[in-house]
């Protein structure tokens, strides 16, 4: 019977055999020929986890680290591990709410799944951390991570320093992808300057993740695995004694201030009015902070000392006495016969606070008396040079000369958002004049004035090129980097080049101005500088300036300027301090040099310094207008913000009744739909006071 | 042994024991590998059964034990009692309908106790004996075709009530038994016809609907051209080829778009196409329209699976990354694949040589089943050895064929390897009975 149809015994045998060769052949080709699952695989359960470097470390000229990091925690929560906790007691240590609780819970759920961890509440003040920690073992699937952030022991240098926040996407696409989503990243100041020396070298753990992008554990005992170099170090010039005190004196008032050794051409200290303090951009209440600090109107993000615009005014005089002697168009013992205004010109314009006496009558006293008419004339003797044919050739040497002295132009410190200034092109007063114009039509350009703006920055600069006769060091913070690279070395040797500007100006054109500086101090606007036992020269400066308020122009206080070096012999620092609307040069400004080239040249105060420090610092100069500045600027957002979400929340607060309905004004009504007018807003913006809004109650 | 129990052991093939056995090891040693976290206590876990790989070995002690008792028995019992195994397994089977618990996805399983106990499973082995008791009556004569479409009931009806219960995997597997019944005497055209027809379904999977009907209109023209002298004695010949050019493009152009989008549910559809790696055409996408959005969660990603799978496997290399180091199994990347899915770990485990070396195994297992199959002088015996080296290939190839791409997913476990109670304990008895049977071979059963 067995032997009834063997022969398909084969066959069967034959398709058995045939279907192990198909899955073999499939076999070999999956595990031999085709590489590309290895990768698969490595990518599927394979995570190279960043590790972030220390960030490198801002020191001050004497080695103190003004600039450090240290580390706070997020609260973080795994919602799956979370288990038969007391909610409640979780709920009052931390301050919340059981509804809170659960929001957060379920937001972490939607975020990033239950079983990989999400913040709960991000850093951590350190009592929170205290309290926490004490009782964490309560609260399964509730830890703590860490978080470098950077905090800054003498809170100061805020603006000198920038801060740090998370990449925005343009970050990410400008670095080519190098920086990720969530990586910090240097945004103003040295650290955005220096952000590549900062940051260190990034390391890469890989780590074993699973199908649901829990990290498990090592990939190959971390054979791969790359090590994290610490960002290396910055050395600087700055003296944080001397820039905690300026700040101090800087205190509510706006305007900014710049001190430079004269000598290398390092920042020692750089003030921006109003200031704030570093620390206040980051740890817990860091974010609310930042947005609060964009929206002020008195812009305490914005660096005045190397991005606000001023006209130099009478601290300009020696800079256009040294270009006109250097052009040969006056000597040292040039005089001018000033009656107290200047009549060249037919209209009697600039006047002066002088008049006769023969308070003109060379460089060195026209300076100490701070001629208008004098500098003016020196002005127009300049660009009138008959050498250049017109004015127009004239003026073009002219400007030439002051983009030499870094004026108009930028110096490129080592951090960003620097302002030029202006030195307004020939083109511009062409076309403003029909292209007919003489050094008579912007002859206060000779006084500091007209189409003229600089920073403090340039003015303390220019300083350093008086003070060392003709050349300066592009102005920097950064001395030397630690374990400084070649790149590094890169990076500052245009730091370390001197630039031998002006040096072709005989030093008798050096010595007449700088005498007449030192005469200011001496004897003329500038006295309240004067420091026992240090030759101080110096210029004051008072500008007057407008602005334009609820569509009319009104007149401010004048801002006080003060510039200076010292000592006259081999000087050590050169400052320039400019405070707005505050008054005569030597009210302020003054003063506050004299205090800081003190602390900095014999680092004690004298006694009435230290008065003057505690006055000036207690004064409160901030301009009134920005009360009214802020309002208009808050409501204009608020009414904004009801046109586009209809969240009446906010404009509530800008808003009065209409007096033209029958209803008596008093509190806002609780319900229907009412009239409103919102009187706060513009008048140039009439119509919303037109038209009136309507608010759901 | 063999001292000690020489009346049990006396006839039994050790090779088929010790083939299996090692097969059990392999699969718990896989099992192991897909569930062990680190630092789970290895022996506590294994004794506790708490773990999966504990409860696979205590499922193969049960079964085990339950393999020495069937070596116990008179091999007269098996087929003096197929058919009331089979009426009892149908019973069974009818009595998951109103019993079956509510588990996700099938509605094949009846609870009791702690165990899940699947009749579907077990049925197989009640197939293979009432179809080898059927075969082997003397009043059977299987060239006639009342008796071929009999027997081809006897193992259609539970894979019909099988697939009632939303398992048309293990259905399937009773198609294993169309090669027992062409061993007896099937005609060799049905086989060819089958094949066939398999090959022009997978046609129209992969080519354009009128491409394919031109491609076999080209075909029949060719045929009908070289054969030519022939056909012109015997008109018959051409009526013949016309009739099956006709039922192929019919089949291609209409019945398989009818299956697709009336019969099959979406999500078969997407698997059957996943296979070949081609997207689902709009026309069945739109057809089950109604369906898609009743159950939208299910569609998100089809070929997950297999894609993870693949990964696995082919990461393993030649010679695997050892078996606590293979990433894509541990850490749960495969889905299932602690049953239908674990071939993964040994392909990623022990790679190329691993796989092999397993295939190996079932190639001796199988052709072992068949060299004692073609020894037995009973045609009950040969007839049941035959349906247990169908069913065991059924399950091997299409299971291993799915985790690396070759078939389409259909959830039908490894035999010994993959973790299950129920799969484990039928194929143990199954294995036993054989073994049982081939120990009596001198017998003539009936």
């Amino acid at each position: 019977m067995s032997v009834f149809n063997q022969s398909r015994s084969r066959i069967i045998r034959i398709i058995f055999l045939l279907a192990f060769v198909v899955i073999i052949v499939q076999l070999f080709y999956l595990q031999i020929v085709d590489r590309k699952y290895r990768q698969l695989a490595i990518d599927n359960a394979v995570f190279p986890k960043v590790v972030y470097p220390e960030r490198g470390i801002i020191y001050d000229r004497k080695g103190k680290a003004i600039l450090n990091n240290t580390i706070i925690y997020d609260l973080m929560v795994t919602p799956a591990e979370v288990k038969g906790i007391d909610t409640f007691g979780f709920c009052r240590l931390l301050g919340i709410d059981t509804a809170e609780f659960n929001r957060r819970i379920l937001d972490a759920r939607l975020r990033n799944t239950s079983v990989r961890p999400s913040v709960f509440k991000g850093l951590l003040t350190k009592e929170l951390q205290a309290r926490f920690e004490e009782n964490s073992w309560k609260y399964p699937g509730f830890n703590l991570v860490e978080r470098p952030l950077r905090t800054y022991p003498y809170n100061a240098a805020a603006h000198i320093l920038g801060y740090i926040r998370e990449a925005d996407p343009r970050d990410i696409e400008n670095s080519g992808n190098f920086y990720r989503q969530g990586d910090y990243i240097g945004k103003t100041g040295l650290e955005a300057y220096y952000e590549k020396v900062l940051m260190g070298q990034r390391g890469v753990q890989y780590m074993i993740k699973d199908n649901k992008n829990r990290l498990v554990g090592q990939y190959e005992n971390g054979l791969y695995d790359t090590a994290a170099y610490a960002g290396r170090g910055l050395r600087t010039y700055i003296d944080i004694e001397l820039q905690q005190m300026a700040e101090k004196l800087m205190a509510n008032k706006v305007g900014g201030l710049v001190a430079i050794d004269p000598k290398t051409g390092g920042i020692l200290a750089m003030v921006s009015g109003p200031n704030y303090n570093p620390n206040d951009l980051t740890g817990p209440e860091g974010s609310k902070n930042y947005s609060r600090m964009v929206l002020d109107v008195t812009g305490p993000m914005l660096n005045r000392a190397i991005g606000g615009r001023y006209e130099p005014g009478s601290t300009f005089k020696p800079l256009g006495a040294l270009v006109a002697l250097n052009e040969g168009v006056i000597t040292p013992d040039y005089g001018f016969p000033c009656g107290g205004r200047y009549t060249l010109c037919g209209h009697g314009k600039p006047a002066c606070t002088h008049a006769g006496g023969g308070h003109a009558a060379n460089v060195r006293l026209s300076i100490a008396n701070s001629c208008n008419a004098y500098y003016a004339h020196v002005y127009r003797l300049t660009v009138d040079n008959p050498k250049y044919g017109n004015v127009k050739n004239g003026y073009l040497h002219w400007k030439e000369y002051m983009n030499i002295f870094g004026l108009g132009v930028r110096l490129g410190l080592d951090i960003p958002n620097e302002n030029p200034g202006l030195i307004a092109d020939t083109s511009v007063y062409n076309k403003e004049n029909a292209n007919r114009w003489t050094s008579c039509t912007n002859l206060t350009l000779g006084i500091g004035q007209d189409k003229m703006l600089t920073t403090p920055l340039q003015m303390a600069n220019a300083m350093c090129i008086i003070a060392n006769k003709g050349y300066y060091y592009t102005p920097h913070f950064v001395e030397k980097i630690d374990n400084e690279t070649e790149e590094d070395t890169a990076l500052l040797n245009r730091f370390r080049v001197k630039h031998d500007v002006l040096t072709h100006i005989p030093d008798t054109a050096y010595n007449a101005v700088i005498e007449g500086m030192h005469d200011v101090v001496k004897f003329g606007t500038a006295r309240i500088a004067q420091i026992e036992g240090i030759d101080v020269c110096a210029k004051t400066g008072t500008a007057e300036n407008y602005t334009i308020l609820d569509g009319r122009k009104i007149k401010l206080p004048n801002n006080s300027m003060f510039v200076c070096f010292a000592p006259k012999e081999n000087p050590k620092i050169a400052l320039a301090v400019f405070v707005q609307n505050a008054g005569y040069g030597a009210t302020w400004a003054g003063p506050i040099s004299r205090i800081l080239m003190e602390k900095y040249l014999n680092d004690t105060l004298t006694k009435r310094s230290e008065a003057d420090l505690e006055r000036i610092s207690g004064t409160n100069l901030m301009p009134a207008y920005f009360k009214r500045l802020q309002y208009k600027e808050d409501s204009i957002r608020a009414f904004k913000w009801f046109q586009t979400t209809k969240d009446s929340s906010y404009i509530r607060k800008y808003i009065t009744f209409n007096p033209t309905g029958n209803q008596p004004a008093g509190p806002l009504p609780v319900k229907g739909i009412r009239h409103f007018s919102l009187l706060a807003v513009l008048p140039e913006q009439k119509t919303l006071l037109k038209t009136g809004i309507n608010l759901p109650a | 042994m063999r001292q000690q129990n020489p009346a049990i052991s006396k006839g039994i093939d050790w090779s088929l024991v010790w083939i299996y056995l090692i097969l059990v090891a392999i699969g718990l040693t896989a099992i192991f590998a897909a569930t062990y976290k680190e630092g789970d206590p290895v022996i506590q876990s294994f004794i506790g059964f708490k773990t999966d790989y504990s409860k696979q070995f205590f499922f193969f002690l049960l079964a085990f034990s339950i393999g020495f008792f069937i070596l116990l028995t008179d091999s007269k019992f098996f087929a003096a009692t197929a058919n009331l195994m089979y009426a009892a397994g149908i019973l069974m089977l009818l009595l998951v309908f109103p019993f079956h618990s509510p588990i996700k996805g099938t509605e094949s399983i009846i609870k009791i106790g702690a165990f899940n106990f699947q009749p579907a499973e077990l049925c197989k082995i009640f197939v293979a004996l009432a179809l080898s008791k059927y075969l082997s009556r003397p009043e059977t004569d299987f060239t006639k075709t009342r008796s071929q479409l009999i027997a081809a009931g006897i193992a259609l009806l539970p894979a019909g009530l099988t697939i009632l219960q939303s398992e048309t995997g293990l259905a399937l597997v009773y198609l294993a038994f169309f090669l027992v019944m062409y061993r007896e005497g099937l005609p060799s055209a049905i086989l060819i016809i089958g094949f066939s027809a398999a090959a022009l379904i997978v046609a129209t999977l992969l080519v354009e609907k009128i491409t394919l009907a031109l491609i076999l209109s080209g075909l029949a023209l060719l045929v009908i051209y070289f054969t030519r002298r022939y056909w012109k004695r015997k008109t018959a010949f051409l009526a013949n080829i016309i009739l099956v050019w006709l039922l192929c493009v019919g089949v291609q152009f209409f019945v398989v778009p009818q299956v697709f989008s009336k019969v099959l549910k979406l999500y078969q559809v997407e698997r059957i196409y996943a296979t070949v790696g081609k997207d689902v055409p709009t026309e069945y996408v739109k057809a089950h329209e109604r369906e898609q959005t009743k159950n939208s969660e299910k569609k998100k990603d089809i070929d997950y699976n297999v894609r993870q799978s693949k990964i696995a496997i082919g990461s393993g290399g030649f010679l695997g990354k050892g078996l606590l180091n293979a990433t894509q199994t541990r850490y749960d990347f495969v889905p299932e694949q602690r049953t239908d899915f674990i071939f993964c770990t040994v392909g990623e485990g022990f790679g190329f040589t691993g796989s092999i070396i397993l295939l190996g195994l079932y190639m001796l297992l199988l052709f072992r089943i068949i060299t004692i199959a073609e020894r037995q002088r009973s045609i009950f015996s040969r007839t049941y050895a035959y349906g247990v080296a169908s069913v065991l290939f059924f399950h091997m190839f299409i299971n291993i064929a799915m985790t690396i791409g070759l078939a389409p997913v259909i959830g039908i476990p490894l035999p010994f390897i993959s973790y299950g109670g129920t799969s484990l304990l039928t194929f143990t008895i199954m294995l036993f009975i054989l073994v049982r049977l081939d120990a009596d071979r001198q017998m003539v059963l009936r």
